[in-house]
């Protein structure tokens, strides 16, 4: 009985559970891909809720858990955009929450990777850029086009360097949506590969009965370093977040 | 390990029994202090800190990114132009070398500012 050849792309189809109204001539439904957004939203509601029902003096386990996930991001944006960008505290936040929450609920076996498709890393990207773009005009007018134009350059190259902001400025939406989702596909592609070279092998018999511990521990460091990967990556998106938007505070350099 | 020893010191007021407290607290705080300071290493820097692996993967990851990026951009807005204008290869050409400019200037600048966020761990 040879296994099948293992579809390391399988895990990233979406599936449509039911469908919903259309809106405007848009065909919209319920996916798998909905489903477990929906889920990673409600384990952080409910972690956060249950974690701060008691607010006693000396935390319990849950308690210690929403403090630390709470602390780290207030003291990142802290130091990032100083005391008036605590404002965007729960931008940054729930950005983080929802990248970390989803990116290890995809780390369970059968379940179903949300941040693996570029249409969500990519909206959320898109989604911060705007939002600074927006305080950036809102809070100096203007003025916020002077981080395309920077300061003691002789006029010759000024044309050229503008472009060269402009496009640095516009890579910004593109590189933090493309690494979230790189990384997240990457990851679960080469986790598949790894481990359906084990069933590959113990289908072979032989020789390749113990030759398969070798992917398999391969697969299993894999597991790790993707787990570090996921929290790293949702760090990643949050602290960039806080970079671009500490450019729209202060614009002049 | 054992306190050696009921020590009296001059600072404890109160009973034997809380003097003996103050002193084991004492040497627990010692001992606590010189297990940081080993693990720490002699450059004052944690030697076993797992975070600061974690953070080169991560400088990686967003160096590349960063880089590819402004080559993507780059092009995709050269080519757009393209198609806007009808001169195929040139805009293409153009805007991709401006978008590599664009990736090594993020590059720089994503480099730069780990740079001072290094220093700033070191100074405190």
């Amino acid at each position: 009985m040879a296994a099948q050849t293992i579809d390391p792309i399988h895990q990233f189809q979406v599936h449509e559970y039911f469908s919903l109204p259309d809106m405007g001539g848009m065909s919209f439904a319920f996916t798998n891909s909905a489903l477990f957004m929906l889920a990673a939203v409600f384990l952080i509601t409910f972690t956060l809720v249950a974690g701060t029902a008691r607010r006693a003096l000396v935390p319990g386990r849950l308690q210690s858990v929403t403090e630390l996930w709470y602390e780290f991001i207030e003291k990142m944006v802290h130091q990032v955009l100083g005391h008036e960008g605590m404002k965007f505290f729960p931008l940054v936040f729930s950005l983080f929450s929802f990248v970390l929450m989803a990116n290890f609920l995809g780390m369970m076996p059968y379940f179903f990777t949300v941040t693996s498709h570029v249409i969500i890393t990519a909206t959320l990207a898109v989604m911060v850029i705007l939002i600074v773009l927006a305080v950036g005009i809102y809070k100096h007018g203007l003025h916020f086009f002077k981080l395309f134009v920077p300061s003691g350059v002789p006029i010759f190259i000024l044309p050229f360097i503008s472009l060269i902001e402009v496009i640095s400025f516009l890579s910004r939406p593109v590189s933090l949506g493309l690494r979230l989702f790189g990384n997240m596909l990457a990851g679960h592609i080469v986790l598949k590969v790894f481990s359906g070279f084990v069933a590959l092998m113990v289908a072979s018999g032989g020789i390749g009965y113990f030759g398969a511990i070798f992917p398999l521990g391969m697969a299993v460091a894999l597991t790790a370093l993707e787990f570090l990967v996921a929290f790293l990556q949702a760090f990643v998106f949050a602290i960039l977040t806080c970079v671009y938007l500490n450019d729209a505070l202060h614009p002049g350099h | 390990m054992h306190p050696s020893g009921p020590k009296r010191t001059k600072g404890t007021v109160g009973t034997p029994e809380e003097g003996r407290l103050d002193d084991r607290l004492r040497q627990l705080g010692q001992r606590i202090d010189s297990e940081i300071a080993e693990l720490r290493g002699p450059a004052g820097k944690s030697s076993l800190n797992s975070e600061a692996a974690g953070s080169a993967y991560g400088k990686a990851a967003r160096l590349a990114s960063e880089f590819v990026a402004g080559i993507l951009v780059g092009g995709f807005l050269g080519w757009a132009l393209d198609q806007l204008l009808g001169t195929l290869p040139l805009g293409l050409i153009v805007f991709t070398l401006l978008g590599f400019a664009a990736g090594i200037l993020n590059m720089a600048r994503a480099g730069r500012q780990a740079q001072r966020e290094a220093e700033k761990d070191r100074r405190g």
